[in-house]
């Protein structure tokens, strides 16, 4: 067993082990905190499959942005999970009796699979070998060359995403008093205050 | 070589740039003050548009290796598409101000809905499928909230968004096993695997996307959404999801099994007529007991989407040339009656039961007669156009070999009647008791009127839509 082997099963173990805690633990802070250490796992594997531009993709969005914002969402709402758990119960029978009966069908399906005939000439993207492309290149060429069109069509999706936050949430409120940086900027010392001599004993 | 490829999609990127401009207009200057100009704004430009398409056409074009097919299929329904929301936009622009919804991004997100409308019914790619499905939904899951201080109207878009993304994951599914069958994405690819028959895994993949896009046709069962969703949403809104979004899925929907599928008629054909027979009895029966108006306009819908569906069930160049004269009538159909419920109210307030149309003959004559003859040509009652939308599909069905759906279609047809001419009984021959005392704003009659002229005057020569549809299919099935 060479160290790439150790390092498999080492990261694997991790990975497995931390994704059956994520569902398991009971605080979810816990549990976004365990699925930090499952994505770190991943991109270890990611590392020794030479994937490594997936690698640190992993890290940087998923660890660095996704699993942060998790955690500061579950934070600072106050989701009390075990009341959104309670009614999971009553369903649940139901529920598992449904996906049991959906994964049967599908084990039957999967079961009987073959690939289409020339399937080999139609596979529009095969991966390139190491030594042809780099990894990161041949991602490139396919997210922002070849499917361009696709990658600004998602553009637009999220552009409606965020119109669409605007519009259902965003309130002016009329009733307030907000700053108003230019008025303080030009506002005159002299015309301001004014000082009035008080004579003691008598008012103005 | 890119220059090349993106002219094939002008259309679609002037839009994109124009509701981008649009925003930025907007709020750099009075904001919710621009909504009724933007609304015209955004009118002309659809129209524009569909100039512009209509005036380019010549011979089928592709683009992106394939991803974008445009032939005479995807135009016409394109024109269909932005004229429909055009004339939504137009005809709904005073009832939005009236009720607190001028807002400017109402257009603006109509705009990037339209534009991924256009992506739908040109779509050669599963990917680009569902990412002009979801630039569509996205838009039209944030309009039927617009009005977010009423229970219902939020209830409606949570309903919608819900049931959308549950649909939206079938899709994905039935995508990704098609994908993993075929090796490619490309429409032209799958269509190649095929050819030599359908694995067990490509029919799952085929009836996940089958059930994916019946939601977005509304086609029974998977109608539940659209009752709650019509009635929820703010009624201009309502008017728009009863037109240009169910031709852009019915087109999709065309696109998909033929382009897709073509080898395989046989194994979507009685998905295709089970969904149409479901669609025509929900339709037909459950309208009875609504009282609701726009409620009673989801139903129909759904009864609707039944018929277009069994022009689809044929598998013919005349099935989809039927469906195709089958959306363009209803949409013209539909646009009239909403038209006309945006304009029903009472001291100020919209209101939506039927009861209230008790004797609106006797106080508005014209209109009246407009709605009498919008609800026989739904209902399919000769002379009118919608008549001659069921007819063509019901031959299209029996040329087909598919006599017990026709036969269905009839029943259906027969029992849907009741409830369009039991609207018009109350209109003629209910007790006048002024349920209704506001007044059509010049813009809402001349949508109605519009709409019932067409209904009489099309008779004579369907306005050449049919030979375009014809043109338009024998592009789509080959």
């Amino acid at each position: 067993m060479g160290v790439a082997d150790i390092t498999f099963y080492a990261f694997s173990t991790v990975l497995v082990a931390a994704a059956l805690l994520v569902v398991l633990a009971r605080n979810p802070v816990h549990s976004v905190l365990w699925l930090i250490l499952s994505f770190l796992s991943a991109a270890g594997l990611f590392v020794l499959l030479g994937a490594e531009f997936v690698a640190m993709l992993l890290i940087i969005v998923y660890v660095g942005a996704v699993a942060v914002l998790f955690l500061f969402v579950v934070m600072m709402l106050d989701v009390d999970f075990a009341e959104l758990k309670a009614g999971m119960a009553q369903y649940m029978p139901l529920a598992l009796l449904i996906g049991v009966v959906l994964l049967i069908q599908l084990g039957l399906a999967y079961g009987t699979w073959v690939f289409s005939d020339g399937i080999d000439s139609r596979l529009g993207n095969p991966t390139p070998a190491v030594d042809e492309m780099h990894n990161t290149k041949a991602l490139g060429m396919i997210l922002y060359d070849h499917y361009l069109l696709v990658f600004q069509l998602a553009g637009l999706v999220l552009l409606v995403a965020m119109i669409g936050a605007i519009v259902l949430t965003l309130r002016h409120r009329v009733d307030v008093k907000r700053q108003n940086v230019l008025a303080q900027m030009y506002r005159d010392p002299a015309k301001a205050m004014e000082l009035k001599d008080v004579k003691p004993g008598q008012g103005l | 070589m890119i220059g090349a490829d993106l002219a094939v999609l002008i259309p679609e990127i002037v839009l994109s740039i124009y509701a981008m401009a649009g925003l930025m207009l907007a709020v750099y200057t009075t904001k919710d003050g621009m909504a009724p100009a933007l609304t015209y704004a955004t009118a002309a430009v659809f129209g524009i548009m569909a100039l512009f398409i209509a005036a380019t056409a010549n011979g089928p074009a592709q683009s992106f290796g394939g991803m974008i097919v445009v032939d005479d299929f995807a135009r016409f329904a394109k024109v269909v598409i932005l004229l429909s929301a055009a004339a939504v936009l137009i005809v709904g622009q005073e009832s939005m101000q009236k009720s607190g919804l001028g807002r400017f991004e109402y257009p603006m997100i109509v705009t990037l809905a339209v534009a991924g409308m256009m992506i739908m019914v040109s779509a050669g790619d599963l990917i680009v499928l569902y990412m002009g499905l979801e630039l569509q939904s996205l838009a039209l899951y944030v309009i039927a909230a617009l009005r977010r201080d009423s229970v219902r109207s939020t209830e409606a878009g949570l309903k919608y968004f819900v049931l959308g993304a549950l649909s939206s994951g079938l899709l994905l599914y039935g995508a990704s096993l098609v994908y993993g069958f075929a090796g490619t994405t490309l429409f032209a690819g799958i269509i190649d695997a095929s050819e030599g028959g359908m694995s067990l895994g490509m029919v799952f993949g085929l009836v996940f996307m089958a059930a994916g896009l019946a939601f977005k046709v509304s086609a029974a069962p998977f109608h539940m959404w659209t009752p709650d969703v019509y009635e929820g949403a703010p009624t201009p809104v309502t008017a728009l999801f009863a037109t240009a979004p169910k031709m852009a899925a019915m087109g999709l929907f065309a696109r998909v099994v033929h382009d897709a599928f073509g080898m395989a008629i046989a194994d979507w054909q009685q998905i295709v007529a089970a969904l149409a027979v479901f669609s025509m009895f929900v339709g037909a029966i459950a309208a009875i007991g609504q009282t609701d108006i726009k409620r009673l306009m989801a139903y129909s819908s759904i009864g609707h989407m039944g018929f277009a569906l069994m022009g689809l069930a044929a598998g013919t160049d005349q099935g989809v040339a039927a469906m195709l004269i089958y959306m363009s009538i209803y949409v013209t159909m539909n646009i009239g009656v909403f038209a006309f419920i945006m304009s029903m109210e009472k001291d100020g307030y919209a209101v939506t039961d039927i009861s209230a149309l008790n004797g609106y003959a006797s106080a508005q004559s014209g209109q009246a007669l407009a709605l009498l003859v919008l609800m026989f040509s739904l209902a399919g009652v000769p002379p009118m156009l919608g008549f001659f939308a069921k007819y063509a599909v019901l031959v299209a069905a029996v040329d087909a070999g598919l006599i017990w759906l026709a036969v269905a279609g009839v029943i259906a047809s027969v029992i849907g009647a009741f409830y369009y001419l039991r609207i018009v009984y109350f209109i003629y021959f209910g007790e006048p008791r002024e349920g209704l005392a506001g007044r059509m704003t010049v813009i809402q009659w001349g949508g109605l009127m519009a709409s019932a002229v067409i209904m009489i005057a099309g008779i004579v020569n369907l306005f050449g839509i049919d030979h375009l549809a014809a043109n338009a299919a024998q592009a789509l099935v080959r």
